[in-house]
């Protein structure tokens, strides 16, 4: 791979307010961040710390209120496909087919560049890419939760986007699926080098899957708290990381950063 | 980004032995001919239970209306008068005799072409005029109050003031037909767009859809149970609309010809024409609302 570009994405002293009926709130105080290209960045944090909130700021899904965020030296402000999400709950179109769902993307991307055919067959390799060729003639509701996940990576991921941004991607599945979907994101992570946003309240998936962990206190005016390098050789494999020291380490620091540092109140 | 791809091999997946596909079918050969009894059984009992009771149900009706309309003095025909001096009408929907003596089956396609017409126009306008409401707050302001207060105007009401706009009785028709239609089809649509989950928005902005393809590829599919429900309304309504403005403005639709019957005081015919209006109505019905089950295939029921 080409030599990867440092400060690909950058997040500068970005604030987000929200005004509801004359009462502002501030969600994000003074967010500053700087992801490099091919990084797998994690952002953990209590719920309701606003965490969904700044990866939407970078999707341009909402705007910031002030601070700027820049993808390649570019001003993100609008949403577009070089920043694809994948939804906590897939958002896949309930009348297409899982084909169409991502075929629906691929078109929209594509459609200039590529011939029918090779979007066709782009669409295909990335069902493949996540294992779900087999039901590419499937509607969304005739799949599993877990399989409408990866159905959901695999449209952003034909989006060839220069960052991937997942939202709690695994939040809503039972342990053992979001272990085969951790597995299988890793396997693509190290395959393809994408660059990488995850949003997540899962310390060991973060610990697992990511280079850093962004550490997010409590709202309101939530800010990065901490910032954790993750070590961790790659590739990682679950079983032997379970007893790695390095791995512990993280996994204690963050833990301890939730839940000393930055108890969650209202859990209480 | 460069894409190191790795390509999933497919080959030598369906290289599976002859000799072992072949023999469940062999099985199956045998074993199958008593499930399609069986399934032909159950068909015929299952269209046996929904034929019968509304049978009985129209028998009986016609029993009791015989009873109550035999005796001398009464003053409507009993069925079986209906049924000897109207039989034409009943077995032949499709006899030309000329000009003004045709069968009812031509009557009321001329009243479905008018239908067709109307309610076609109330369709398109009303699901774009409906998108504008759902998808605007400015437009739903403004039009909104407009449309609750226009809907409430009764069919016929419109009939005069099309009749002096269009000055034929044709377009006047055809326009109230349209009227009466397409606020339902509005007020549904306008609902179902403001349903869409905020989720198919956020996909369609991602991949920065345009105003045409999110109409096309997301608010259409999306709103689709509740824009069959307008139009299923709709049809309703410009079915029971088509039959008064025809009885004021003539021609020769199913209207006019019951409005013609009773001037000449042939009630057995208007007797018939009811039985026809019905069925084609409930038909309509029937039609927009699997055309419905067709469209909104896959779409959750919300």
């Amino acid at each position: 791979m080409a030599s990867l570009k440092r400060n690909f994405l950058k997040i500068d002293h970005v604030d987000k307010v929200f005004s509801q009926r004359g009462t502002a709130s501030e969600v994000l105080k003074d967010i500053n961040l700087t992801v490099d290209e091919g990084e797998f960045v994690a952002i953990i944090g209590h719920s309701g710390c606003g965490k969904s909130t700044l990866l939407n700021l970078v999707a341009g899904l909402t705007k910031v209120s002030s601070g700027v965020i820049l993808l390649e030296d570019q001003e993100v402000n609008t949403p577009g496909p070089d920043r694809a999400v994948v939804f906590q709950n897939h958002s896949l179109l309930p009348w297409l087919t899982v084909f169409d769902n991502v075929n629906l993307a691929v078109d929209k991307v594509f459609g200039k560049t590529k011939s029918k055919k090779e979007r066709r067959d782009w669409t295909l390799h990335n069902l493949d890419l996540v294992q779900m060729g087999h039901a590419k003639d499937k509607r969304p509701s005739e799949i599993s939760g877990g399989m409408k996940q990866r159905v959901g990576i695999a449209r952003a991921l034909a989006m060839q986007p220069k960052v991937l941004l997942l939202d709690e991607p695994f939040g809503a599945l039972d342990a053992l699926t979001r272990a085969h979907l951790q597995d299988s994101l890793m396997q693509i992570h190290v395959n393809l080098g994408n660059t990488v946003i995850m949003i997540t309240h899962d310390v060991d998936e973060a610990v697992l899957l990511s280079d850093r962990i962004v550490m997010m206190t409590n709202g309101p005016s939530a800010h990065i708290g901490d910032v954790l390098d993750i070590a961790l050789p790659r590739p990682r494999k679950r079983l032997e990381l379970a007893s790695h020291p390095a791995y512990l380490a993280a996994r204690e620091a963050v833990l301890k950063f939730l839940y000393e540092r930055n108890r969650f109140v209202e859990a209480a | 980004m460069g894409l190191a791809l790795h390509t999933t091999n497919t080959d030598g997946q369906d290289s599976r032995p002859p000799i072992a596909v072949a023999a469940p079918i062999v099985v199956k050969f045998a074993s199958q001919r008593r499930p399609i009894w069986g399934k032909l059984a159950s068909l015929g009992m299952g269209l046996l239970r929904k034929v019968v009771p509304p049978l009985v149900t129209v028998a009986i009706l016609l029993l009791i209306w015989q009873l109550l309309c035999e005796k001398p003095g009464a003053s409507l025909p009993p069925p079986s008068t209906v049924w000897a001096q109207a039989q034409d009408l009943i077995l032949h929907p499709f006899f030309d005799y000329g000009s003004q003596d045709i069968g009812l089956g031509w009557r009321v396609l001329v009243s479905l072409e008018r239908v067709a017409f109307g309610f076609g126009l109330a369709a398109i306008a009303g699901v774009l005029l409906g998108a504008l409401i759902g998808q605007s707050d400015w437009a739903m302001r403004g039009l909104d109050p407009v449309f609750q207060i226009l809907r409430t105007v009764p069919p016929l009401a419109w009939l005069p003031i099309a009749l002096a706009a269009f000055r034929d009785s044709r377009p006047s028709a055809i326009f109230v037909i349209f009227i009466t239609s397409i606020w339902p089809i509005i007020i549904n649509t306008a609902v179902g767009i403001r349903n869409i989950p905020q989720d198919y928005r956020n996909v369609a902005a991602v991949l920065r859809l345009n105003h045409f393809e999110f109409f096309w590829r997301i608010m259409l599919p999306s709103a689709a149970p509740y824009i069959f429900t307008g139009l299923r309304i709709g049809i309703g309504l410009a079915w029971l609309a088509i039959v008064a403005a025809e009885m004021l403005t003539g021609g020769v639709g199913i209207g006019f010809f019951i409005w013609d019957a009773w001037n000449s005081s042939r009630i057995p015919d208007i007797i018939v024409a009811l039985a026809y209006i019905g069925i084609v109505g409930f038909v309509l019905d029937r039609l927009v609302s699997a055309l419905g089950t067709l469209a909104a295939r896959g779409t959750p029921a919300n």
